[in-house]
């Protein structure tokens, strides 16, 4: 009996072909952003999408934030589902306006009348000496605003089958990719970032976490890059007898809170991975949601493990001094769990 | 000239529009007074009114579709009855009732209307990305629509004015750019703002054509527009309009205005554009006294009936403040 062969694709091509058979598929879907024609996306999440779809449905822009996003707002209420991209989340301090007064904003003020469907990607992270203007994730910042879904894929599987869920959603959809889990040829290699993925177009849903390892002695929670980051950490954990449970969240808006709960009351212990600021972010919801749904059954204050509240340095021994790495995660745990 | 039947649906537009923009004035300082509380009354918050500025909206709308897009502003009253929205619905919204165009959610600086495909921002100037990206829908869809972008002159110092005018041009897009300059971004005169005379020139840096309609014209106005219009519709790209036209309220109800002079707003009002318009609709003919005096009474008519709408309307249940936020 022959065994299939894997389909090995790299977060940033899995990406760009839920995208290719998405415009397949529907003829408003269409693609804008600074060099994702020719380019193919900075990190590669538009590759081979202008030779498939011609300039028409592959749109490359001016440097011109607030007119090509936007645009997709308008061209979404008027009947298409364009994909901007911006090109580095910490761009947004030149578009802002439109994102948040604007496309998240738009459904509710119209009483439910006007739809936004567009998809909004982004690259977010550091950990390679890009400084304090192309490092940040502040996925906590978006997910704070209402109105738009803040989706963070973590895996070369769940990259696609998000993509296809936010490009057929009919809100607007934030999908925030780390340049560490693309699999990119000039990043620090990421095993992680290959894996099998299934030709055919196929769905993950948004607002569903996923329990990435499954453990009893503490629930390791987080999204995007740090989900790898704590699979490193639960291996090791594993060998000294910890079995750490690794909750990718997937997406903050909407936030499976139900799935926090569950790995509470399964494990006991709760620690949350964030690379985005400590401070009134993500990390803190988190924590909350575990108090407000699972208080009984904590057996030890939750911790947290987030970037300090500083904006990020350039040189490599101050960035890795603040990121949250493998190390730092299971010294976390073991600490958690009393060990 | 534009046909006596276009000339009477100009002033007839213009004046449903004073109309209506003056029976809000008085319904917003109900519950107002001896002390002002912007909270207090049955139409509460800002209140930007556009009269005086009818001959903007009059005179491009009137080329206009309701499958065309059109943006407006904090200021949108004017621009959104003459692209055809529904007047009761509006007042409702102002009201903050169920019945509103947004169920009480947007209030009167934000404003959409699927049926006119209207759409409006309270922040200057950006308003201008949504236009042009309604313009690119069109054209990926084959649709001869276009959109048309309302903005004053305070935003054409804004960022997303020259992207949106770039972007716009750099894809001929069927968009036409309405600037209605009326010299004031709220206290600061355009001459302390704004580093050259006339925004129609700054069509020029985009290759695209800039018009200036130098008097609060509706013909001239209309004209102007008419070409814009046809240009855009054609698949000949972008255009820019300047209006010099004139605010005769202050810059928000409750406004002292004291960066201007009584002696200013006088002169304003004395050459008020529907007063000189009509006055010539009669001198040639095209409207007699008792039509156009027919047309103040039925604006009046319909005005009363809309407010009146709004005024019985329920509010919405408080709890659906939770819904929409997503569809």
């Amino acid at each position: 009996m022959a065994v299939a062969a894997k389909r090995l694709l790299t977060t940033s091509k899995a990406i760009s072909e839920a995208i290719a058979e998405e415009m397949e598929r529907d003829p408003t879907v269409f693609v804008m952003g600074e060099d994702v024609g020719v380019y193919g996306g900075i990190f590669g999440a538009t590759e081979g999408l202008l030779a498939k779809f011609g300039p028409d449905r592959v749109m490359d822009t001016p440097i011109s934030e607030t007119a090509f996003i936007g645009a997709a707002v308008g061209a979404a209420v008027s009947g298409m589902r364009p994909i901007a991209e911006l090109m580095f989340v910490d761009f947004f301090g030149v578009c802002m306006d439109q994102i948040y007064n604007h496309m998240a904003k738009i459904h509710y003020e119209s009483g439910g009348n006007v739809k936004v469907p567009m998809v909004l990607t982004t690259a977010i992270g550091g950990g390679y000496s890009d400084g304090a203007q192309h490092s940040q994730t502040l996925h906590g910042l978006f997910a704070h605003l209402p109105g738009m879904k803040v989706v963070l894929p973590s895996t070369p599987y769940d990259a696609k089958g998000l993509m296809i869920s936010a490009i057929r959603d009919d809100n607007p959809v934030l999908y925030m990719f780390h340049k560490g889990i693309m699999g990119l040829g000039w990043m620090t290699p990421n095993p992680r970032a290959t894996d099998d993925v299934p030709e055919e177009p196929y769905t993950v849903p948004i607002g569903v976490a996923d329990v990435k390892r499954e453990g009893g002695d503490v629930t390791i929670a987080t999204v995007s890059l740090m989900v790898h980051r704590a699979l490193d950490a639960a291996e090791t954990l594993a060998g000294e007898g910890i079995q750490a449970e690794v909750l990718d969240l997937r997406s903050l808006v909407p936030l499976d809170r139900q799935a926090i709960v569950d790995s509470v009351h399964k494990t006991h212990r709760l620690l949350v991975v964030d690379e985005d600021y400590r401070s009134f972010g993500m990390s803190g919801e988190v924590i909350t949601t575990a108090i407000e749904g699972a208080f009984d059954y904590l057996d030890a204050p939750p911790v947290r493990l987030a970037y300090p509240d500083v904006p990020i340095p350039y040189s490599r021994p101050l960035e890795h001094f603040c990121l949250p790495d493998a190390e730092k995660i299971a010294t976390a745990a073991r600490e958690l769990v009393g060990r | 000239m534009p046909s006596d039947d276009v000339l009477r649906d100009l002033h007839r537009q213009m004046v449903r529009i004073r109309i209506f923009e003056e029976a809000m004035v008085s319904v917003y300082q109900e519950g107002k007074t001896p002390a002002f509380d912007i909270a207090a009354g049955p139409v509460p918050g800002e209140m930007h009114l556009a009269a005086g500025q009818e001959p903007a909206a009059a005179g491009v709308c009137a080329h206009l579709r309701p499958s065309d897009a059109v943006t407006a502003t904090h200021r949108p009253h004017h621009v959104a009855l003459a692209h055809g929205m529904d007047m009761s619905r509006l007042a409702a919204e102002i009201f903050g009732k169920d019945a509103g165009l947004g169920h009480g959610k947007g209030g009167h600086m934000h404003l959409f209307d699927t049926e006119t495909n209207f759409g409006c921002s309270g922040i200057i100037a950006e308003g201008m990305p949504t236009a042009v990206g309604h313009a690119l829908a069109f054209k990926k869809l084959g649709r001869d629509d276009i959109a048309v972008s309302f903005f004053g002159d305070g935003a054409a110092n804004q960022g997303a004015f020259h992207e949106s005018l770039n972007l716009a041009a750099l894809w001929n897009l069927p968009v036409v750019f309405v600037c209605e300059d009326n010299a004031w971004a709220i206290s600061v005169p355009k001459d302390k703002s704004t580093a050259i005379p006339n925004n129609s020139d700054r069509g020029a840096a985009y290759g695209i054509p800039g018009v200036l309609v130098a008097d609060n014209d509706p013909v001239a106005v209309y004209e102007a527009a008419g070409e814009a219009v046809a240009r855009a519709r054609r698949g000949g790209g972008p255009s820019l309009i300047e209006i010099k036209t004139d605010r005769l309220l202050g810059h928000f109800e409750g406004d002292p205005q004291l960066y201007r002079t009584k002696e200013e707003m006088d002169r304003l009002r004395e050459r008020d554009a529907i007063r000189a318009f009509e006055g010539r609709l009669v001198e040639t003919g095209a409207l007699d006294e008792a039509g156009r005096d027919r047309v103040w009474q039925e604006a009046r008519v319909e005005v009363d009936a809309a407010i009146e709408f709004a005024r019985q309307s329920p509010y919405p249940a408080p709890e659906s403040a939770l819904d929409h936020v997503f569809a």
